[in-house]
């Protein structure tokens, strides 16, 4: 394969990532899908768009948000130097929030009057049921039954701000189910409704759509590194379980070519059997929610479900256009398991004061292995994509501690 | 190469009467005893449903019927030897596919269409590959001599619906409602109306579903279409009964049949 002049011209206008993206959705849709289309590429070019996206950044969700070096923990490591954007301090407290500004920004603008979205952990869910109260527009939040159980203080968190939780009970009652069932309600309500996607996947022009909203982190963290140490770092690290954080962070970097960049899936109780959430790295091309991309599926096309101690993780697909990035081999994407995150997840908070999430405990793992290996002149910047309040029942749970 | 005679669907749509369309999910149930039954009732072409985990454009009935299809291990190729021995005992009634886009294009395209042409399949109806994406799926079909059958729905606009159009063949099925199978119905009004405008845009036959439940509606649709699709009606039937359903399903597709071959035909 040649080397495109460019890593960041992707989509093509049919919104296809080499192999992978496209519009893989049924026909009541395509119309809407179309609609959207035209209306984010007007939006785009419309400075009046941009200007109030990046107003309510700043001040409601507090950006830029901080590069911080994490002197206690590249000491401990003994490696590299280790930086973190702190888009766990956004408000909501993930990177989520990004994006759900820029999505109903767009359904204003497109005069949408009902919001739905789907979540796995919450924290999508949580962002979605913010922004539909900061505007006043309904909202419904399609979750998994499992999940609603697992993750019962977001689901008050949407109550309280006023969403209607839907628990899904087919399937295996998770986030692709969840997802199902939020494009069973779009196909059904497709005049009034605009369906925020929490992810980059989906039909174009969502993986590009939520990239670009998104890429506010690697725009911000690459001027600041700069500003900072005068250089780009050598290395970026994010976790992925759809992928928007990664993109967020890699896309703005993808054309500086000393800049490495490593995406971490969940490895879940390890490759070798059926229990991650890896789709890159264990899983086969394939077609599901609107998209191409590498899904967990078994030989006959059948979606398997996916594994992972961090509910955000255990999706069984993967934004398109890291598909393509891996093809192209311009990112490289590792795996760490549950045990190996749950240790990052108290290193940092040990080391630095930081209670991170599960999710960006996954790519902590990794640059502590990666950190070990280089000299302590390479700088590692790692996205900090979410907080970890969610999730201390969780680890306490796994480390056998009665809260 | 399809070495059946090729033009099962269009015999079927030339008949002096309405066709009806009716619908099984394949490992649901007795599949040969079940498609058996349907075609005893009078069923003018047969489709076929391909289970899948993620059905999303299908309502809890049909959703239903894949989670029993796939509990009970049905993979792939038990869908098209259900398809090959339904050719075999049935060597004139019109089979179609049913399904989406990933088990259909796992073992790529050309794998597929070749395997369906194989066990005599007629025609592919992919949920979720639009005319954007045909190069997924449409060309090996029709290299195969297999139809690939395009739904339009009522958001498929004028200036869409060519594109819906071209590069389908078979039928054309038009989705009454703007949601998933088996919900609601749409008004009879509504119908009537997309009816003139898809037949006034191709010569393809036009055949309506989603949310056709009984006779009454069915006889009233195929005053004004070439076929009349019921689905989610008949899948209740075999989530009901089980092993028991053909019987049910005989009498229902009859009374079905009965309405749709007997409508008054009017100009749409």
């Amino acid at each position: 394969m040649s080397t495109p002049n460019s890593y960041r011209t992707q989509p093509d206008d049919q919104g296809h990532f080499g192999d992978f993206g496209g519009r893989y959705v049924a026909e009541t849709l395509m119309p809407n899908i179309l609609a959207l289309q035209q209306a984010y590429d007007e939006a785009k070019k419309d400075p009046a768009f941009t200007d109030q996206f990046e107003d309510l950044l700043e001040h409601y969700v507090g950006r830029p948000s901080p590069l911080y070096f994490a002197e206690r923990l590249t000491e401990a490591l003994g490696g590299a130097q280790v930086w973190f954007k702190r888009d766990e301090l956004n408000h909501t407290g993930a990177h989520k929030i990004n994006n759900c500004i820029g999505q109903i920004l767009l359904a204003l603008r497109m005069g949408k009057t009902r919001i739905i979205a789907e979540t796995g952990a919450g924290q999508h869910g949580v962002a979605t049921a913010t922004v539909c109260a900061r505007f006043g527009l309904p909202c419904v939040v399609y979750m998994g039954a499992e999940d609603v159980r697992r993750q019962s203080p977001n689901v008050f968190r949407m109550k309280l701000l006023g969403a209607e939780i839907v628990p899904v009970t087919s399937g295996r009652a998770t986030l692709k189910d969840a997802m199902n069932e939020a494009l069973r309600d779009w196909v059904a309500n497709v005049e009034d409704t605009f369906y925020i996607i929490g992810t980059a996947a989906g039909p174009h022009p969502y993986p590009a759509m939520v990239r670009d909203f998104q890429s506010v982190i690697g725009t911000e963290a690459r001027a600041q590194i700069q500003k900072r140490v005068g250089r780009l770092p050598d290395l970026l690290v994010a976790c992925i379980g759809g992928g928007s954080n990664a993109l967020g962070l890699f896309h703005p970097f993808l054309d500086d070519a000393d800049v490495k960049m490593l995406g971490v899936e969940a490895a879940g109780l390890g490759l070798d059997g059926d229990q991650h959430a890896a789709s890159l790295t264990g899983g086969a091309p394939g077609i599901l929610h609107g998209n191409k991309t590498f899904l967990l599926q078994d030989e006959d096309g059948q979606i398997t479900e996916g594994h992972s101690i961090s509910a955000g993780l255990d999706y069984p697909g993967i934004g398109p256009e890291h598909a393509w990035l891996k093809d192209i081999g311009r990112v490289e994407y590792t795996a760490v398991t549950d045990d190996e995150a749950l240790e990052a997840f108290q290193l940092l908070c040990r080391t630095e004061g930081i209670i991170p999430a599960l999710e960006p405990s996954h790519a902590i793992a990794a640059v502590a292995k990666r950190a070990k290996e280089m000299d302590k002149d390479s700088i590692i910047l790692a996205n900090l994509c979410g907080r970890g309040d969610k999730d201390i029942f969780t680890v306490a749970e796994k480390l056998g501690v009665e809260i | 190469m399809n070495t059946a005679p090729p033009n099962r669907l269009a015999s079927a749509f030339s008949k002096p009467h309405p066709a009806l369309v009716c619908f099984v999910t394949a490992g649901d149930g007795d599949t040969a005893a079940n498609l058996d039954a349907l075609v005893e009732g009078g069923a003018d072409v047969i489709e076929l449903g391909m289970p899948f985990t993620d059905p999303m454009a299908d309502g809890p009935a049909i959703q239903a019927a894949n989670i029993r299809a796939l509990k009970a291990g049905t993979t792939t190729a038990d869908v098209l030897e259900h398809a090959r021995a339904f050719r075999a005992r049935h060597p004139d009634v019109p089979l179609v596919l049913m399904g989406y886009a990933n088990p259909m294009v796992r073992r790529g395209a050309e794998w597929f269409a070749g395997e369906a042409a194989t066990a005599g399949v007629d025609g592919v109806i992919c949920v979720d590959i639009p005319p954007e994406e045909d190069a997924a799926l449409g060309p090996a079909l029709r290299n195969s001599g297999i139809a690939p059958i395009r739904l339009a729905t009522p958001t498929t606009d004028d200036f869409r619906l060519p594109t819906v159009i071209e590069g389908s063949e078979g039928f054309l099925y038009y989705v009454s409602v703007a949601g998933i199978t088996g919900k609601q119905s749409a008004a009879q009004d509504s119908i009537d109306a997309a009816v003139k405008r898809l037949k006034a845009a191709t010569d393809l036959p036009v055949a309506v579903g989603f949310g056709v439940r009984t006779p009454e509606q069915a006889g009233l649709i195929a005053r004004v279409a070439d076929g009349v699709v019921v689905g989610s009606a008949l899948v209740e039937l075999v989530g009901e009964h089980g092993e028991n359903a053909p019987e049910a399903l005989r009498d229902l597709t009859a009374s079905l049949a009965k309405a749709v071959h007997s409508a008054e035909r009017t100009a749409a």
